[in-house]
């Protein structure tokens, strides 16, 4: 099948690409982007390990067609960090309380945790635990997990304060 | 896992999607959220030659009423349906089933319409439709007709649906407005499908049920409308016995099969002890 052409923003950046229209967008990303942060975990929309944000909304991009992504605005992982390379307060936060351990379901899970805090910035534990109930994790439990988000979300709201 | 070849259409306007799925036929398929398709292509189960994406169709998005019903758009995602005040306010069922559909990146993108017109008897939103007695808009490009969502499930993967058309809305009665209400599912995980889940529509009078609605979820090839079971409590006071009796009506229904979510007669049992809880729990709304 003939490539198409693709145009769409990833991490801030303007990019082109040629692709497949069975080609998927995680293999966009991690074979011809070179953005190997969102993983493939489980391939079958369950484990979340291949989480990036989609216009403004968390997918799973092992269940996307790079094609579905014409126009779209993409972060990963690599799209969180800061322009002067610090990392961003759920970064931080995932790395004072232990939020990973083997790190394989971590870029999928923070950008999740990213998603979530725009659309509640103040999420309760449960809140968070449903939040997040499309991420699996094998190593932690959990509850390193969900007090990072929180820790994250209290930082966030913090700095907002200060700046106002 | 990498699907079979397609080529990808991604129309502009309900005309242009209508024409395209009357110029290719049965080697098309519409793809809304793709939560449910595109697993199914990249394990080779599905293999359309051309894949028409609805995601441009804004027509086909958005929750309004009208005097006598509520009609969402078929491409209306579970997400936007949780966060409907409307929904929230008018028909609570919606809000409270698609919360327990998947996790929430399936929700972001899976629709309305495509946990409907599916055909999948796992899906969830079947059977609340059956309950709620809702209809679904189906166009094509000469047409369009209206199908009882109690006539459209035809078997695993089968509706009344034509290869050349698309569900746009589905279409609520506004009579389900104040009724209790309750979507029960019994599953593994958080994100699975259902062992077995039951929908109810309540209406009480004066303590006296004067009206009832039950379907079940994914314990049989469609989604099962459990005429016997509303029936068994329609002018009762919903006491143990009526519920009781339900219960039996539904398990004389269910037709699951054996599978990873348990045997038949788990499943059975598990299709009345939803039925019971939602029952108990619509009364107590209901009042």
């Amino acid at each position: 099948m003939a490539k198409m052409h693709l145009e769409l923003r990833v991490n801030k950046k303007e990019v082109e690409a040629l692709a497949e229209p069975r080609l998927l967008l995680i293999h966009l990303l991690r074979e011809q982007l070179g953005i190997t942060g969102p993983h493939i975990g489980c391939d079958t929309s369950h484990c979340g390990a291949c989480t990036v944000d989609m216009n403004g909304k968390s997918v799973k991009s092992c269940t996307v067609f790079a094609v579905q992504a014409q126009g779209a605005d993409i972060i990963t992982i690599e799209g969180l960090v800061d322009g002067d390379g610090s990392l961003h307060p759920l970064q931080e936060a995932f790395r004072e309380h232990h939020g990973l351990q083997c790190g394989f379901c971590t870029p999928g899970m923070i950008t999740r945790a990213y998603r979530l805090l725009q659309e509640n910035p103040n999420p309760s534990e449960t809140e968070i635990r449903h939040g997040i109930a499309g991420n699996l994790c094998r190593c932690t439990g959990y509850l390193t997990i969900v007090r990072a988000i929180r820790a994250a979300a209290e930082r966030m709201n913090g700095a907002g304060e200060a700046a106002e | 896992m990498i699907p079979a070849p397609f080529a990808y259409h991604r129309p502009r306007s309900l005309d242009e999607t209508l024409g395209l799925l009357a110029q290719l036929g049965e080697d098309a398929r519409v793809v809304a959220g793709g939560h449910s398709l595109i697993p199914m292509m990249k394990l080779r189960l599905a293999r359309p030659e051309h894949l028409v994406d609805l995601q441009d169709l804004e027509q086909l998005r958005g929750i309004r009423t009208e005097p006598d019903a509520v009609i969402i758009g078929a491409m209306t995602t579970q997400h936007e349906l949780i966060g409907s005040e409307l929904l929230a306010a008018r028909c609570p069922i919606i809000r409270e089933t698609a919360l327990q559909i998947a996790d929430p990146q399936v929700r972001y993108c899976g629709t309305l319409g495509g946990n409907v017109a599916n055909g999948d008897p796992g899906n969830d939103m079947p059977a609340v439709m059956l309950a709620l007695d809702a209809s679904y808009c189906l166009k094509r490009r000469d047409g369009e007709r209206e199908v009882a969502a109690r006539e459209f499930y035809r078997g695993v993967y089968s509706t009344a649906l034509q290869s050349d058309e698309i569900l746009v809305s589905i279409s609520i009665p506004m009579s389900a407005e104040g009724q209790g209400y309750a979507y029960e599912k019994q599953k593994r995980k958080v994100g699975d499908y259902a062992t077995a889940a039951a929908a109810v529509m309540l209406k009480m009078s004066g303590g006296v049920c004067a009206s009832a609605a039950i379907a079940l979820t994914n314990v049989g090839e469609t989604p099962l409308f459990a005429k016997d079971a509303g029936d068994a409590v329609l002018g009762t006071g919903v006491d143990n016995a009526a519920v009781s009796e339900a219960v039996r009506c539904a398990r004389a229904i269910a037709n699951p099969t054996a599978d990873g979510h348990g045997s038949v007669e788990f499943r059975t049992h598990i299709a009345g002890v939803m039925v019971r809880r939602a029952l108990m729990r619509a009364k107590e709304r209901a009042v």
